[in-house]
């Protein structure tokens, strides 16, 4: 509705995807000389005002920011100085200045998302002119083996949350020999908490695609698959009618951008399953069977998708590649910390204020990112607890704010960055109801392969009630920890084998919540 | 005129058919095949399963189970809207269990189920990827944010008269 009255207003509206500037939402840029003015969030009925009041007429500079107030409702900006033409857009209070000085994005290091909210999602000419494409011309130009050795330079590791080295698993699938190899692309982002595939998609679901294509030239293979899930329905649009595009233009099919390299790209919708997150039982829905996890070895860069060897990365680490390639490994491996390279795409969601995406360099603190990005929580109230990396990552109090954002320190601490996201709760949380939900989850999700997983989740539920009502307390505490720790050896793969992370964490950073 | 049930059941075999034979050279084609029939004919019948089964060359068995390993396969119609609730982690630290707590209340159903009138089915999800504007609630596959009671029942009020 914004964009029927801008377009009536004389404006050429185009719609972008998220700036992950939720909060701010609905955003509108208008393209300046000196930059794009933001103004948000906007509501239909504030249109006519702020084009009466000179929106779409280019003011000769933007004001600067002069600094962000703290109030609940965001990072807005304080008003700068008289006789500007952007006071008056001031009034209405959604004035929002250069959207590249606001301090949420000038905190972030954009490199996987560099286009996204800025570019048209579907303009094949608008992803060219923000330097598209630049990673595969420059993966074409070299042999396969130099791609995979400038991956694991780049040090990347999967974003998905297990955090193998990328590089390292494409060499794997290049030695292998074949009739056919995949890259399939694991876009069933079932964590609660993360959305950053979803937005990715949605906002320059280019990068993905010339991601996988240089994945497919770099193993030699010939077909890809995006396993995408069905809670995305505007993602699965996006994207299937990008690949459109990207056929048309040559970027996908045979002899790609003129080269000898020949790969096609196909989408699949999956259907509700949580569990087929998992790389194998991915493979397995893609199959077309149930999603039920398979042993491993033999890992899928081995005997993937039909048995063949097979590429399985998520969404921003196959959308981390072309960056790779166009600017150099050298340039992604020095950003981070110790053997966290790049950067990362964190997710604010829950009860936090100013929720969103946040890509930055690995190492930033999990403080730094609820309270001074975030800005705390949504409701006002002190914030208690936060979960990082899905229903699968550890609960942290406030106490482990100064965490550093890298797989290294979380695993120390006893938790994961899984996927990157982050929920925040305040203090009416208990903790105890969310160690049930943990185990509850994993009964409802369970592909019911492996035993530890199937009967330890519904036994875990059943302590947990026990506990919760004070039936022999200290004994069921101590049955629930061992059941934790059979669950955490003994399961086929993460869910069960992680189930207990967020249970454990639970009970060691607010035991209280248990024994009332 | 009355019309025989019996056609209506052939009718839907021959649709099942030509469906599964559209899909059926996809590299695993069953999922496809499945959204494809329920996205033509509203549900997946136990009694499309023989036939997509038979069209596939597989055991009934296999796309038996199948059909019931997914959530997204309903086996009987739903309503004219499905109402879909997050109820995951981030959704719950912003009030979703009162809201799905609303939801059952003011429908007077569980999750999982559809109205009398058939208006409407209930279904809880578990994420949305909209966690920071939650809690978040899909209605026929568009996404609405911050969804509070009163906004639930602003939007049930649109698709029961839609």
């Amino acid at each position: 509705m914004v964009a029927e009255r801008l377009t009536a207003a004389g404006a050429d509206v185009v719609r972008t995807g998220s700036r992950g500037m939720l909060w701010l939402e609905p955003l509108v840029e208008v393209e300046t000389p000196a930059g794009r003015v933001g103004y948000g969030p906007v509501a239909p009925e504030d249109v006519d005002g702020l084009v009466a009041a000179g929106m779409l007429a280019a003011p000769e500079r933007p004001t600067r920011r002069a600094e962000t107030s703290d109030s609940p409702e965001g990072g807005r900006v304080v008003h700068p100085g008289p006789a500007s033409p952007a006071i008056r857009h001031g009034e209405s209070g959604v004035y929002l200045g250069l959207v590249e000085d606001l301090p949420w994005m000038r905190r972030q290091q954009r490199v996987t998302f560099a286009r996204v909210g800025v570019v048209d999602p579907l303009s094949a000419d608008d992803y060219v002119t923000h330097g598209g494409l630049t990673g595969l011309r420059a993966a074409l130009r070299t042999s396969p083996t130099a791609v995979v050795e400038a991956v694991v330079e780049s040090g990347l590791r999967g974003r998905g949350g297990a955090g193998f080295p990328t590089g390292i698993k494409w060499r794997t699938v290049l030695g292998a020999e074949a009739d056919v190899k995949f890259v399939c692309c694991n876009a069933d982002e079932g964590d609660s908490g993360t959305f950053a595939d979803r937005m990715l998609i949605e906002g320059d679901p280019f990068t993905l695609i010339e991601g996988m294509t240089i994945a497919a030239h770099a193993v030699g293979a010939t077909e890809g698959y995006v396993y995408l899930r069905s809670e995305y329905p505007d993602a699965v649009e996006t994207l299937t009618a990008a690949i459109g595009v990207a056929r048309e233009r040559g970027w996908l099919g045979e002899r790609i951008l003129d080269s000898d390299l020949t790969f096609d790209l196909h989408v699949r919708v999956g259907a509700g399953a949580y569990i087929c997150g998992e790389e194998t039982s991915m493979l397995e829905s893609l199959e077309g069977k149930r999603g039920q996890v398979r042993a491993k070895p033999p890992i899928p860069a081995l005997e993937g998708l039909f048995g063949r060897p097979t590429v399985v990365n998520n969404v921003l680490s196959l959308a981390s590649v072309p960056a790779i390639l166009a600017d150099g490994a050298a340039s992604y491996a020095a950003l981070g910390v110790g053997r966290s390279r790049g950067t990362s795409v964190f997710q604010l969601g829950g009860n936090v204020a100013r929720g969103g995406i946040v890509e930055t360099a690995f190492g930033i603190t999990l403080g730094e990112l609820v309270e001074d990005l975030g800005g705390g929580t949504a409701s006002g109230r002190p914030a208690r607890a936060v979960q990082v990396g899905g229903p699968l990552g550890a609960y942290l109090p406030v106490e482990k704010f100064d965490l550093s954002m890298d797989y290294e320190a979380f695993t120390e601490a006893g938790a994961m960055l899984g996927h990157g996201g982050i929920v925040v709760f305040d203090d009416t949380v208990d903790m105890a109801a969310m160690a049930r939900f943990a185990f509850s989850f994993c009964a409802e999700e369970s592909c019911g392969k492996c035993t530890p997983c199937r009967v330890g989740a519904v036994r875990g539920v059943e302590t947990i009630d026990r506990i919760r009502t004070g039936q022999d307390r200290e004994k069921n505490l101590v049955l629930l920890e061992d059941l934790c720790e059979l669950m955490t050896d003994g399961s086929l793969c993460a869910m069960g084998g992680l189930t207990p992370m967020p249970v454990r964490s639970a009970v060691q950073h607010f035991g209280e919540d248990f024994t009332r | 005129m009355s019309i025989d049930v019996s056609d209506l059941a052939a009718l839907r075999v021959e649709r099942v058919r030509a469906i599964a034979g559209r899909l059926r050279e996809l590299r695993g084609p069953l999922l496809p095949i499945l959204h494809a029939v329920q996205h033509e004919l509203g549900h997946v019948d136990p009694a499309d399963v023989p036939v997509i089964a038979d069209v596939l060359n597989i055991a009934v068995a296999e796309v038996h189970g199948v059909v019931t390993f997914y959530r997204d396969f309903r086996r009987e119609p739903g309503g004219r809207a499905t109402v879909r609730i997050c109820r995951a982690e981030a959704c719950q630290a912003v009030g979703a269990e009162a809201l799905a707590a609303h939801a059952t209340r003011r429908l007077g159903v569980g999750f999982g189920e559809t109205t009398s009138d058939r208006a409407i089915s209930l279904d809880e999800v578990f994420c949305l990827g909209n966690c920071a504007l939650g809690p978040a609630v899909q209605v026929d596959g568009t996404l609405h944010g911050r969804v509070s009671p009163a906004r639930l029942d602003a939007l049930l009020g649109e698709v029961a008269t839609a």
